[in-house]
């Protein structure tokens, strides 16, 4: 009793030859179908190089173009050869040309002979899994095909569109359960005889003639008709990609197939010299005799799909750059933005270092340069600190500093005399966590030592651009972490805000705040704002300000900071 | 993208193929081993000047990846180039004494050149100091990638353009023959990209690193494009636009994935940066044939007199192709 192996070949030729005599020296007899695409003087060359091996044969050639039933009509004719030139056949295991045994071939024969009536077939109903690719699931069984998907596109789509729209349905033979999976199998003569000399085989055949990717459902449909025991699960290793392409092994991939314990693995590289002379000329037994365990090899094909798409979030960059919204994450990494915080503490930055551990910058969007942490001139990954290669993509700098930084929280402060371009990318950014402290603004004014007409026009102007920052933050499109308080609100009782903002970063002890950063002197400021107001300037962000900031009242409630959205 | 638009477009394309095609009295042939190229051959496409100290290691580096043959365009080399590339037995080479700068800086030669010979092949269209890394280039030739591009029904691969410098001055350490010149320009900018979509044409325009970092600080729109389609699967309707940086029609230039993905891509290592360099940079503003009368050399010539140190303490140093995958700067897309 042996393995009989069929072999689909249509490219790299030598590869095949190399593979079918690695087959037949093991024992298995071996039927080739060579596409009839390949030219006759390359085939005639190709059965001449394995004449002297009694045990290949070679079948009738169909031309087998994806997704028609060439493949299907081509693994016919083949197992009917094999079936009937070789007895002691008791399975029938389909392989490609580029497919590679891993494993000594008598392993595969010894585990096949434990299991005498066990066809292994992947084939799964196909409303039950998310395999197909661009649409077409149940439709491959209830429309009709007729034109090349790979040459005729348009009238493969167009005649698609046609059919859905006039609601045209095939009927299925009675009793066929649609299922799909990987067409690669291996199945007992038993049931193969039984699918190919079943009565109703010409019915079928008609029918998947002209079903869409058949050899993906022929023989998965019709093992459920006929076998007794279904190991629903391809013995051959091949893993597919977004578009449904299988994925390609090279030459570095010799240790994660050897870790596979898969008998066979497809596709293999033509070129890949370093997998056939291992796999095919090693005097084997290195392997272990296990189960196939192809989920060591998932993992890393199934990052590759992950990485093609949905890339590595807050990455911009020659082949990831997406439309607005469609980022899976505006940044790399958590930040958080303080507007107004510095201006009320004396000490705030060195105050946040200590208290967070994040790298804490000044003003990173300051007109007259970029304020790094620590007065560095250049940061992570060589941004410079030039006000005008900033300004230039204000935005890009934005997420250039949080992705360069990536491991390590960034703080910065901002303010309304800062560069604004950058707030709606923030506003929208789930990463950001913006604190803001609103009317601060006009604490330098009023230490400032400018001449009041002049402190006057700037506070109007401060007062516009942060009243229209707010909105931005307050507007529904708003996805960033945001706390706003007017002054007034803050001063009354910083420690509870300060300590939420901390919590929130996460890097903070777990003790309670011991010491705020030291506030700056407000004595005369609500006189200072109500001055502005006497001027016809109304101050409105800073909230209420007494006018004389006195004694607090004893039956002040602490306040609550409140969140945003 | 209206009728209109696609219609001027072709009217564009076409426009720059007729260029070519009357560029090409411009060129003489030296040495042809064009019927030496097979259809599945790798060609390699180039035009240079006076690069005789680079040519030795650059040949061997692109013959180790797998390129077949190259087609070479010298552009009045008086240092030998021509009878070196001319005695190579891979490398067909055409000379010609007419303006680079008419040539639109070699574009339309090599757009010539290429829609001759390169037509179905896979061309890689690179200056002598571009060194292309391409994800797994360490364990695969570059034929491995072709094909899956080919799988993957992809017909152009993009590598952007990273400047590489030395730390220290440019003079401090001398260039030889034959030098892997990444050994002395090993260092480079890895997060200072700054990107925008050009929407007539469909690619993406790069700009910064060192060059923009040090020579455009205050006028950072000036800074030189960084982004580069220097793979294609040719046909001979294609026509590079500017330099390798577009191509024509517009749908080459969709390298990048817009939902979110990551599409495989390169990167052209820039061994621009050695002591040949500050020659070279005289030598050019007297010649005036560079992009925007020379501009880049002019900034480049003032910064260099002053501070010649390109190196910076957040610069890195280059180790491998999977270092630039991890920082960003390249990716291997589904290729694994």
């Amino acid at each position: 009793m042996s393995v009989g192996i069929v072999m689909l070949v249509h490219t790299a030729l030598d590869r095949a030859e190399q593979a079918a005599r690695h087959w037949a020296m093991a024992g298995c007899p071996v039927v080739i179908h060579v596409d009839a695409m390949v030219p006759r003087k390359i085939y005639s060359g190709f059965v001449q190089a394995l004449s002297d091996v009694p045990t290949v044969l070679f079948s009738k050639r169909y031309r087998c173009e994806w997704g028609t039933w060439g493949i299907v009509a081509a693994s016919q004719t083949a197992s009917e050869l094999i079936l009937s030139e070789f007895k002691d056949v008791r399975h029938v295991y389909l392989a490609s040309g580029s497919c590679l045994p891993l494993r000594p071939v008598e392993e595969l024969i010894e585990y096949l002979e434990e299991r005498p009536r066990t066809d292994f077939i992947e084939s799964a109903t196909t409303a039950d899994v998310p395999w197909t690719v661009g649409g077409l699931d149940q439709e491959r069984f209830t429309m009709r095909f007729p034109f090349s998907w790979k040459r005729q596109r348009f009238l493969f789509d167009k005649y698609v569109e046609l059919q859905r729209c006039l609601k045209l349905k095939r009927k299925m033979p009675k009793g066929l359960v649609p299922h799909m999976g990987s067409q690669w199998w291996c199945l007992t003569r038993q049931t193969l005889t039984a699918i190919l000399q079943g009565a109703d085989r010409p019915e079928y055949d008609a029918y998947f003639r002209h079903v869409w990717i058949p050899d993906e459902s022929y023989f998965q449909t019709l093992v459920r008709q006929f076998s007794t025991n279904i190991e629903s699960r391809s013995l051959t290793l091949s893993k597919f990609d977004f578009q449904g392409k299988p994925h390609i092994f090279y030459d570095d991939h010799l240790q994660l197939l050897r870790r596979s314990d898969c008998f066979v693995a497809r596709k293999i590289w033509p070129h890949a010299a370093r997998l056939y002379e291992a796999f095919l000329t090693d005097p084997a037994g290195a392997m272990k005799r296990t189960e196939p365990n192809p989920g060591k090899i998932d993992r890393i094909f199934a990052k590759a799909v992950e990485r093609r798409t949905r890339g590595r979030p807050g990455l911009y960059m020659q082949s990831r750059f997406p439309n607005e919204d469609w980022e899976n994450g505006v940044t790399a990494a958590p930040y958080s933005v303080f507007q107004g915080f510095t201006e009320i503490f004396e000490n705030f930055e060195p105050w946040l270092s200590k208290a967070t551990g994040a790298r804490v910058h000044g003003h990173l969007f300051h007109p007259d340069g970029v304020e790094y942490a620590e007065g560095q001139t250049t940061l992570n990954g060589a941004l410079s600190n030039s006000a005008a290669a900033r300004d230039y993509n204000a935005n890009a700098f934005l997420t250039n500093l949080i992705w360069n930084t990536r491991g390590e929280r960034q703080c910065f402060q901002f303010g309304p005399e800062d560069n604004q371009k950058v707030i709606w990318r923030m506003a929208r950014d789930p990463n950001a966590q913006v604190s803001v402290i609103s009317g601060a603004w006009a604490v330098p004014l009023f230490r400032s030592n400018l001449n009041f007409m002049d402190i006057r026009k700037e506070a109007a102007r401060l007062q516009k651009v942060e009243s229209d920052h707010l909105n931005v933050l307050r507007s529904p499109g708003a996805k960033a972490r945001i706390r706003i308080w007017t002054m007034a609100e803050f001063i009354e009782a910083p420690m509870e805000p300060l300590q939420g903002i901390l919590d929130e970063i996460g890097q903070t002890q777990a003790r309670r705040l011991a010491e705020v950063p030291q506030m700056v002197d407000l004595t005369g400021f609500g006189q200072f704002l109500q001055n502005l107001k006497n001027q016809g300037m109304h101050p409105y962000l800073m909230g209420d300000f007494p006018v004389v900031l006195g004694p607090k009242p004893a039956q002040d409630r602490p306040r609550k900071p409140y969140l945003v959205r | 993208m209206g009728a209109w638009q696609s219609y001027r477009l072709r009217l564009q394309r076409k426009r720059w193929r007729i260029r070519a095609f009357r560029k090409r009295r411009e060129l003489k042939r030296v040495v042809s081993r064009t019927d030496q190229i097979r259809p599945t051959d790798l060609l390699a496409f180039s035009t240079l000047r006076n690069e005789m100290a680079r040519l030795p290691f650059f040949l061997n580096y692109y013959r180790e990846m797998g390129i077949n043959q190259f087609l070479i365009v010298d552009n009045g080399s008086t240092d030998g180039s021509l009878d070196y590339l001319a005695s190579q037995s891979d490398v067909s080479v055409w000379s010609t004494e007419a303006g680079y700068k008419r040539a639109r800086f070699g574009a339309d030669w090599l757009n010539w050149l290429q829609s001759k010979y390169g037509h179905g092949h896979w061309t890689l269209v690179v200056d002598p100091d571009e060194f292309l890394v391409y994800p797994f280039c360490d364990t695969r030739p570059l034929r491995a990638l072709t094909d899956w591009l080919d799988a993957s029904s992809i017909k152009s691969f993009s590598a952007m353009l990273l400047d590489m410098y030395p730390k220290g001055r440019l003079d401090e350490q001398p260039y030889e023959v034959g030098q892997n010149p990444l050994e002395i320009a090993s260092w480079f900018d890895s997060g200072n990209y700054t990107i925008s979509r050009n929407k007539k044409f469909g690619n993406l325009w790069i700009q910064g690193g060192p060059r923009a970092r040090l020579f455009f600080p205050e006028a950072p729109a000036k800074a030189p494009a960084l982004n580069k389609v220097p793979l294609v699967k040719w046909d001979r309707r294609y026509a590079y636009v500017s330099s390798t940086h577009m191509l024509l029609p517009r749908g080459l230039n969709q390298v990048y994935d817009e939902w979110g993905g990551e599409k495989a891509s390169g990167v052209l290592l820039h061994a621009k940066f050695l002591d040949t360099f500050n020659n070279k940079a005289t030598e050019e503003l007297d010649r005036k044939q560079h992009y925007a009368a020379s501009v880049e050399y002019k900034a480049y010539a003032n910064t260099l007199d002053e501070n010649p140190d390109m190196w910076c303490k957040w610069s890195e140093k280059y180790i491998n192709w999977r270092q630039l995958e991890i920082l960003g700067l390249m990716s291997k897309g589904n290729w694994a």
